[in-house]
């Protein structure tokens, strides 16, 4: 789960990382206030959960309290990326003089935590990976013993960091360690940590991912999801436990398990059609778990064929047929449904559909196609 | 010998009493699969299955009474790292964990606590071990395969079951049958397994089944072309997943140019492994 800028921001201050002054706004009459009592000079930035802000215009510097509403008007009504800007972050305008990069991500590769540092703060990390590999350093942390110290030191030394904001460096990077650690994050970034005039090094950007798996024990953060940064299907199927990705095909599908719900889109692109979503049910689905998800597809207005795969092991076939017929017969529909139930209590699965109007398919390979017939048939 | 598990095995299951633990150990039992205890802190002295398996409040007196040198876990996922932990601090050779949704931090924990251990961890969010004939330890369901040639390792459920049923419409067997789950931070990886499946007199070929999201078949491709003599067909599924995008499984992700399921496809049939299209050309590509 990505959270926004103020509220990464939140969570560093809370553990000690210098941030800007700064506030949250909904309206731009907020952020004229706010931009006075900062003293004018602040920047005004889009809260949306994409990269690019800047570059899209969702990022602007103001001189003056006046101009910051011109620019939070302007803000406020803009999409960035297709996301609606809601609320806007009003920091002071900080002075840089130098800018650097850090974050603590997962390596998935050596199954470790990483500390990632670079004198190039500022700029898409990935760009310099790509770019300047070796402006990039790479600290392995033992996911047992914590940071060191002077791992930490051997990241300042590598980016040219003055001797004397060593202490500071060290503070700030072990407190972005607490809280990677302590939110469950698989991200904690501050891009870019800057050098003010003053000589003090400010965290002007951040960035917390906080794994989905770990959401259980911080229902704090859980409360934060942005549901508009999310496809509404996506939350509905959520809330039934059931994993939806929407995509852009015309063949809904529904599936028992993940890895046969991305073989189930990939068959139907062999044989020349293309999924409208991915949807596992999970395992042991319930009449209605399968009733609820049928419905998600058949919202979708493009769908024009669907096609069940289903290998019963803990999931029961009978119990997923029962669940069909409620959805097909509460939502009165005639699009072209293919079933292939395979494993437990298949016989009275399928026996219970014989009323409804679909095709059986005994192969995956085959409901594929049948699958992708109907779809063009109803198209045309 | 098939690998890992054998009709010898003698396996505890971890989370017994539970919901899940109990359907499964049922399911297990009926297999014939050796279940010599059960751990569910709390319920010491209890007996499952109608007074057929003891239920002990720890790992260590289970393991010392029984004489268990496997353990399956079914605990929630909050207390996953711990069972884990406790497993092997008991020195269990074998832990296979089924549970879904392990944080990754966790498992990053386990991971390097596993490297000074000798214990296997298989898994977490993984089917299981299932060795045809003699041996079930996990949910896959045991009458869609029979024994054979064939090894099998992949990192889904039940797009796995859909292989073993394909083969076995082709009458092919399965020497053992390997889950390794689809969780970015796991146990074991492909590497470890087809370096068993070559050493096992029982597997004569190998099935590998993959997905997007890092680059296990990339390392294990190299390994193939490398080390083994015996011939390894895969599938990997999610050609048209989008980037960005969790499809599922915590793993199944494509992040920026990684992981897709048509770079891994490549680099495959670039080291001579033959690729199937869809699950059921599988058996039309072994020997």
């Amino acid at each position: 789960m990505k959270l926004h800028e103020y509220q990464s921001k939140q969570i560093f201050a809370r553990h000690g990382i210098p941030i800007p002054e700064g506030r949250i706004a909904g309206t731009s009459a907020e952020v004229k206030q706010i931009a006075e009592e900062l003293g004018g000079q602040v920047v005004v930035k889009a809260q949306v959960l994409v990269g690019g802000r800047g570059k899209a215009g969702g990022i602007r510097l103001a001189k003056t309290a006046e101009e910051a509403q011109e620019f939070a008007n302007l803000i406020l009504a803009s999409e960035i990326k297709g996301l609606p800007v809601r609320k806007v972050l009003v920091d002071e305008a900080v002075s840089i003089k130098q800018e650097f990069y850090v974050g603590i991500t997962n390596d998935r590769i050596r199954q470790v935590p990483v500390l990632i540092t670079s004198g190039a703060g500022g700029m898409e990390i990935e760009e310099v990976a790509q770019k300047n590999p070796e402006k990039i350093l790479r600290t392995e942390i033992d996911p047992l013993l914590g940071l060191c110290d002077f791992q930490v030191r051997d990241a300042a030394l590598g980016m040219d960091l003055p001797r004397p904001l060593w202490k500071n460096f060290t503070e700030i990077i072990q407190n972005l360690w607490k809280v990677y650690v302590t939110c469950d994050a698989s991200l904690a970034e501050i891009n870019p940590l800057v050098l003010n005039a003053e000589n003090h090094l400010v965290a002007l950007d951040a960035k917390v991912i906080i794994d989905d798996n770990a959401l259980f024990r911080h229902a704090d953060l859980a409360d934060l999801r942005d549901m508009d940064a999310e496809e509404p299907a996506e939350t509905e199927a959520h809330k039934f436990g059931v994993t939806f990705v929407k995509l852009d095909g015309n063949i809904g599908c529904l599936v028992n398990g993940a890895g046969l719900a991305m073989a189930t889109m990939d068959i139907l692109s062999l044989c020349g059609g293309k999924a409208a979503n991915f949807l596992d049910i999970g395992g042991g689905a319930s009449a209605e778990k399968v009733s609820a998800s049928l419905k998600i597809i058949l919202n979708d207005p493009k769908v024009s064929s669907i096609l069940i795969n289903i290998f019963g092991g803990i999931t029961r076939c009978d119990e997923v047929s029962k669940g069909i017929l409620a959805a097909v017969t509460e939502m009165k529909i005639d699009i072209p449904l293919v079933v292939r139930l395979v494993g437990t209590n298949q016989e009275q699965g399928l026996r219970l559909l014989q009323q409804t109007n679909f095709t059986a398919a005994e192969t995956l390979y085959q409901a594929a196609q049948l699958a992708v017939e109907h779809a063009k048939e109803s198209v045309s | 010998m098939s690998i890992l598990a054998h009709q010898s095995t003698k396996l505890l299951v971890q989370g017994i009493t539970g919901n899940e633990g109990l359907f499964h150990t049922q399911q297990m039992y009926q297999y014939k699969t050796n279940i010599v205890a059960g751990v569910s802190p709390g319920k010491g002295g209890e007996w499952v299955l109608d007074g057929k398996i003891p239920v002990f409040d720890s790992v260590k007196s289970a393991v010392e009474m029984t004489g268990a040198d496997a353990s399956v876990i079914f605990v929630p996922a909050k207390h996953c790292a711990d069972a884990i932990f406790e497993a092997a601090n008991a020195n269990l050779p074998l832990v296979v964990c089924i549970t879904e949704g392990v944080p990754v931090q966790d498992m990053m924990r386990v991971k390097r606590f596993l490297a000074q251990r000798s214990t296997r961890l298989i898994g977490p969010n993984c089917p299981g071990i299932l060795t045809p004939g003699e041996t079930k330890i996990g949910i896959i369901p045991g009458n869609i395969t029979q024994p054979g040639n064939v090894g099998v390792i992949s990192k889904s459920g039940t797009l796995t079951y859909e292989v073993l049923y394909a083969l076995n419409q082709a009458g092919r067997g399965v020497s053992t049958c390997v889950g390794i789950g689809g969780d970015p931070v796991k146990g074991t990886g492909y590497v470890e397994l087809l370096e068993m499946f070559e050493a096992d007199a029982k597997t004569d070929q190998i099935v590998l089944i993959g997905e997007i999201g890092g680059n296990e078949e990339e390392a294990a491709a190299e390994y193939i072309a490398r080390y083994m003599t015996k011939p390894v067909v895969a599938f990997i599924a999610g050609v048209t997943a989008p980037p960005g995008k969790r499809m599922g499984h915590a793993g199944a992700i494509i992040e920026g140019r990684e992981g897709t399921a048509q770079e891994k496809i490549k680099t495959l049939e670039s080291s001579g492994i033959r690729v199937a299209q869809h699950p059921e050309q599988i058996p039309t590509l072994l020997n």
